[in-house]
């Protein structure tokens, strides 16, 4: 038995050194800040890029920038091409049935909009109940509230422990032939909570209810399966798993988009057009008016590429390691406290120090080269259920080492040293 | 760390700690909101006037150590001044921290406001330092009831 573990641990160490010989992937990563070697600790906010995504971009515009989908020149056929090749990477990616049901969006915020100003108004009129969490960014709430402002809808809230977990009874409680639809975040941007979201599923699907899944928090950490999940709709964007901004996806069921309304009108989500009557295209274009950001999907399909180089179960093992450590130290930290304790947690750390503002250490951080998010991550409804206005919040990613983590232990005992 | 020392002066450190006028108060001619919605950084001044001069002032709320102490610093510096007065530090507050006056030849003329001069290396502190004159501004203008950094 011992030789057996001894071995799994050996086997272990190397993964975590192929990981971390990752890093140098990232030409960012090299850089120095107010002097000192930059530690990027703000891989929920996005995610820097590996040398083949930037290559990939370079390599469009200098060789294949050309409109899609229009063009019946080399350069057009080529860009159509590229950009067909990525949505299918995202439908492996994803284990999506179909490459139709990908809709290339600017990122999870217009996801989320296509489908409560589409897909909303058709289900949910006044009464009817939309369900999300308390942990939702912004971007998971406001849709939903403008969809209960046109409709008369009512938006419900799933409440969440003190460890920043959803209260599965009570989410099955709120669960009533009343709800249309609930939307929930995969992992919480704020407190780095994963939920289970297969279960949650499951439990609004025994009720005949859809669900969508705010995923962006959750593909750069790990294999997201939709079919395994049942999700009806599942949105992320590409600038937090290594690819470009101003990208994003949206999943959806085939059955449930092509009942859907367009979302945009324009060039390319029309099969024919008179004064009198339009003709829609099919899916996935009917989605996807007007020239979209073709190098930025390429790019995507690239991060992809990458991504599907690397182990990621390696990565999961690794930044969990890097999550334990960091909770560790920082624990011996007079004053601080964790905001977000899951059990199931993704390698984020939000924390605050008593009497002194995050902002105030994110400025004394960044002057050792460090850089974090301070604020309240657009998730202010979960800060208001700490009793915080902000937090400090340190997220990692699998280039991130446990000497960075020292440093930035280091510069938290100088913010109290200034500060404390 | 010299440019870090610059920014939390002893001042600074010392209005965070012990905000002065950090109170609501009774009978106040005007309150105003103050946010940044970046940071949520959020405070309330309250305002007595006594024709054009204020009679007093005072402030509640929550933000970082550079916000708070400015409101604080800006309580204590106003109180009994016309606004005529009050539109001069004002501007010699935004010529401050937006760094296009120089602290160290004015320091008769700035006062406590000196404590402030390390604002304008931190370009992402400036809406901090501003927050609370913006919307003591706000109070004395008569315009709305909440300002907003953004």
């Amino acid at each position: 038995m011992h030789t057996v573990t001894s071995q799994s641990d050996q086997d272990l160490k190397d993964r975590f050194l192929a990981i971390r010989g990752c890093r140098h992937h990232f030409p960012l990563l090299r850089q120095r800040v107010n002097g000192k070697p930059l530690v990027y600790f703000d891989n929920a906010a996005t995610s820097q890029k590996p040398q083949v995504v930037i290559d990939t971009l370079m390599r469009y515009y200098e060789e294949e920038n050309s409109n899609i989908h229009r063009g019946v020149h080399y350069l057009s056929e080529r860009a159509t091409q590229a950009y067909e090749a990525a949505r299918v990477k995202v439908q492996h990616f994803l284990n999506a049935a179909h490459h139709r049901e990908i809709i290339f969006v600017r990122g999870t915020t217009e996801g989320i909009n296509l489908v409560s100003s589409t897909y909303g108004p058709m289900k949910v009129g006044p009464g009817d109940e939309i369900l999300i969490s308390t942990m939702e960014h912004h971007s998971n709430i406001v849709p939903w509230q403008i969809l209960c402002e046109k409709t008369g809808g009512v938006l419900r809230v799933i409440p969440i422990n003190d460890a920043g977990e959803i209260i599965l009874g009570e989410y099955e409680k709120l669960l009533t032939p009343r709800t249309k639809i609930v939307a929930l975040t995969h992992v919480s941007n704020a407190l780095g909570t994963i939920n289970p979201v297969r279960k949650m599923i499951d439990l609004a699907h025994a009720q005949g209810i859809p669900v969508l899944i705010d995923g962006a928090q959750a593909v750069p950490h790990m294999k997201v399966d939709v079919r395994e999940l049942d999700a009806d709709f599942y949105t992320f964007s590409a600038h937090k798993m290594f690819g470009p901004t101003g990208v994003g996806i949206l999943y959806g069921k085939t059955k449930l988009l092509d009942a859907m309304p367009p979302y945009q009108g324009g060039g390319d989500m029309i099969k024919s057009v008179t004064f009198e009557k339009t003709i829609y295209n099919d899916l996935p274009y009917k989605f996807e008016a007007g020239t979209p950001s073709i190098a930025g999907g390429i790019g995507l399909g690239a991060a992809i590429d990458y991504m599907n180089e690397l182990d990621m179960a390696g990565v999961a093992a690794f930044e969990q390691e890097l999550l334990s450590y960091a909770t560790r130290l920082v624990g011996e930290i007079p004053g601080l406290r964790i905001i977000g304790t899951a059990r199931e947690k993704a390698g984020v750390l939000s924390f605050v120090i008593e009497g002194i503002h995050p902002h105030d250490i994110g400025t004394i951080l960044d002057d050792e080269g460090i850089a974090i998010r301070t604020g309240h991550h657009c998730a202010q409804p979960v800060m208001q259920r700490f009793g915080v206005p902000a937090t400090a919040r340190a997220s990692f990613a699998f280039y991130n080492t446990k000497e960075e983590i020292d440093v930035f232990i280091g510069a938290l005992r100088k913010v109290i040293e200034v500060l404390g | 760390m010299s440019a870090l020392r610059e920014l939390y002066q002893q001042v600074i450190l010392d209005h965070n700690k012990s905000p002065r006028n950090y109170h609501p108060l009774v009978d106040p001619t005007r309150t105003v909101d103050g946010y940044n919605p970046l940071c949520g950084d959020h405070y309330k001044i309250y305002v007595k006037m006594d024709g054009d001069r204020i009679d007093d002032v005072s402030f509640t709320g929550t933000g970082c150590a550079i916000s708070k102490a400015s409101a604080s610093v800006m309580s204590a510096m106003v109180k009994g001044k016309t606004r005529e007065e009050v539109e001069r530090i004002f501007n010699d507050f935004h010529a401050l921290v937006t760094g296009s006056i120089d602290a160290d030849k004015n320091l008769d003329r700035l006062g406590k406001l000196a404590a402030f001069s390390g604002v304008s290396e931190f370009p992402a502190r400036v809406k901090c330092a501003s927050l609370a004159w913006h919307t003591l501004h706000a109070a004395l203008q008569g315009t709305g009831a909440s300002v907003s950094t953004e």
